[in-house]
């Protein structure tokens, strides 16, 4: 067990250590773009880290994970767009404003179970994504352009590529560190058991939905926190971070990389983005090979990633 | 008498034109051993779970220590002192023996929205979660993953789950079933014990287990009580004895 679990440390090590050094690598050898696709990464693997918590752990399989993108992307673009610079200001309202839409949907689809659950999160995923469309001062379908970066006073540079990368690099570490408080509290164990057998939680005293509902909400204010880096990087935020292919793709890099795995998400986001990097400078049908591949990866590697590098199975 | 600590009264559950609990009026004193027994569909599980709150009935009253409860939900009679173990094994299986235990321990010790500290390393929760691990026998296996556990632990180990909820009333729903003769000597034994300290109302299909365990039994045919008496009385009880051998349609006819 140690050798295998070692194997294990050891890579999550070396992936921490060559995220932490990567912007040495790049200034170094003037490659801008391995920080800009690896910027794109972290944000992706906080919001993927963040849809682990309620899938891989509570499991509550939520199919409309990437609304909380929109909503924390369209809290900074609005902001901005009326004169609102500060970040102080922004990323609250983006954290506040995913929480309140998690608290709504999540009192509503937590009523039902199952193959319900995926399609009602799936349903008010897409209401929001239709409601962005809509917003036609700000931009409608086409998007909203954000001209200037949360600006954080002399605290940090948000246009500073190096500066930026180390934010979410520290936003990305800062939420595996809380969802890794979380998941072992006793309110991570009630949730844990939950995903593991409702009727046996109820029967020893748990009121379940309470504990459902919180862990939800946690997860949508984390998600809510990577749209607000993502509008930062691109400058940009459209209805489609919020379309339901978006929600997939976060629910594939969960699965490909190990759910309920502490570091599984960042794991298979790295795949799943270098991937479809690789594969769409070859073919524009890049999807094709990855089908697949997860295909592959759900019949014969239930634990993804982590799971062939060897973590043990138990809750 | 005292007030009975459990007190059912015309208690009615039907699924579609099927009366599974018909007008079924019970009480449970302190400190008894109530058997629950009758052939199979009964009515004995549904009987239980209306009693635990995961089905709620269509009429009648259930009072638990002098409080109406027909209508809580199934947690909030759990920190009231209402156990129950599963007929069909229920447990957290990919969790560990300890965990499944300690989590029964931590719903009945205030809320759980703590979200910091390491509720695996909390000495209050996992002390507690050993003692009635031991209590059950499986001292020592507390960090087996239940997945891994024999049946017959499985069953010992429901047992340690209800306990840890420190109630005041048992219900034990076949806690017999699939044990081999040994383990469930083993049941009969542990089950002597856990009488001297706590109330429990046992459904069993085990006759030597009811009859060498109960203070009283009720016999339930067709979701109907037939008789509820001291076990003497019962295995002389002549409708009792028609329903055992099957001859049931005179038992549907009485009344």
């Amino acid at each position: 067990m140690s050798a295998s679990l070692n194997t294990r440390t050891i890579i999550v090590a070396l992936v921490v250590a060559g995220l932490l050094l990567l912007p040495v690598y790049t200034t170094l050898s003037g490659n801008v773009f391995g920080l800009t696709v690896f910027t794109r990464i972290i944000i992706y693997a906080l919001a993927a880290a963040s849809l682990n918590l309620i899938m891989g752990y509570g499991g509550m399989m939520s199919f409309g994970h990437a609304a909380y993108l929109g909503i924390g992307g369209y809290a900074v673009g609005i902001l901005a767009h009326e004169g609102i610079g500060s970040g102080f200001i922004q990323w609250p309202v983006a954290l506040v404003a995913s929480a309140l839409f998690a608290l709504v949907i999540g009192a509503l689809s937590l009523r039902t179970r199952g193959v319900y659950f995926i399609m009602i999160t799936l349903a008010f995923a897409q209401m929001a994504y239709y409601v962005a469309s809509g917003l036609a001062r700000y931009g409608g379908d086409d998007g909203l352009t954000i001209y200037k970066r949360s600006d954080f006073g002399g605290l940090i540079d948000l246009s500073n590529r190096v500066q930026f990368y180390y934010l979410c690099l520290f936003c990305l570490l800062g939420g595996i560190y809380l969802i890794w408080r979380i998941v072992n509290s006793r309110f991570g164990m009630v949730v844990q058991g939950l995903r593991s057998n409702e009727r046996r939680m109820q029967a020893i005293g748990f009121p379940v939905n309470r504990y459902r509902l919180v862990c939800f909400v946690i997860s949508g204010t984390i998600c809510g926190l990577a749209g607000a880096l993502l509008a930062n990087n691109t400058d940009f935020v459209s209805p489609a971070a919020m379309y339901w292919t978006r929600s997939g793709d976060l629910m594939v890099m969960v699965i490909l990389g190990g759910m309920g795995s502490l570091f599984g998400p960042v794991l298979g986001t790295i795949a799943f983005l270098l991937l479809e990097e690789a594969l769409s400078q070859f073919t524009e049908y890049w999807a094709l090979v990855m089908g697949p591949m997860l295909l592959l990866i759900v019949l014969f590697a239930r634990g993804g990633i982590d799971g062939m590098l060897g973590r043990p199975r138990r809750g | 008498m005292a007030e009975p600590l459990l007190r059912v009264e015309n208690l009615v559950c039907r699924f579609g034109g099927v009366v599974a609990t018909d007008h079924v009026s019970l009480d449970v004193h302190s400190g008894e051993l109530h058997a629950i027994i009758g052939p199979n569909g009964a009515g004995k599980t549904t009987l239980i779970s209306q009693l635990t709150g995961q089905l709620l009935p269509h009429s009648g009253t259930v009072h638990f220590a002098g409080q109406d409860i027909t209508r809580l939900a199934a947690h909030r009679r759990s920190r009231l002192g209402l156990a129950r173990s599963f007929q069909i094994t229920s447990l957290l299986p990919d969790f560990t023996a300890a965990d499944n235990v300690a989590l029964a321990a931590q719903a009945h010790d205030g809320h759980s929205f703590r979200f910091w500290g390491n509720a695996r390393k909390e000495r209050g929760l996992r002390e507690t979660a050993q003692s009635a691990l031991s209590r059950v026998g499986l001292g020592h296996r507390g960090d087996t993953v239940v997945s891994e556990l024999s049946h017959g632990e499985q069953r010992e180990l429901e047992l340690a789950v209800a306990l840890a909820t420190r109630p005041q009333l048992l219900l034990l729903d076949e806690p017999m079933a699939g044990l081999g003769a040994t383990e469930s000597a083993r049941m009969v034994t542990l089950l002597q014990e856990l009488r001297r300290e706590v109330t429990i109302v046992l459904v069993e299909h085990d006759m030597n287990a009811v009859f060498a365990l109960a203070d009283r039994i009720t016999v339930l045919v067709y979701g109907r009580v037939i008789a509820c008496d001291v076990p003497a009385a019962i295995r002389g009880h002549d409708e009792v004895k028609r329903a055992y051998l099957g001859d049931q349609h005179v038992v549907t006819r009485h009344d």
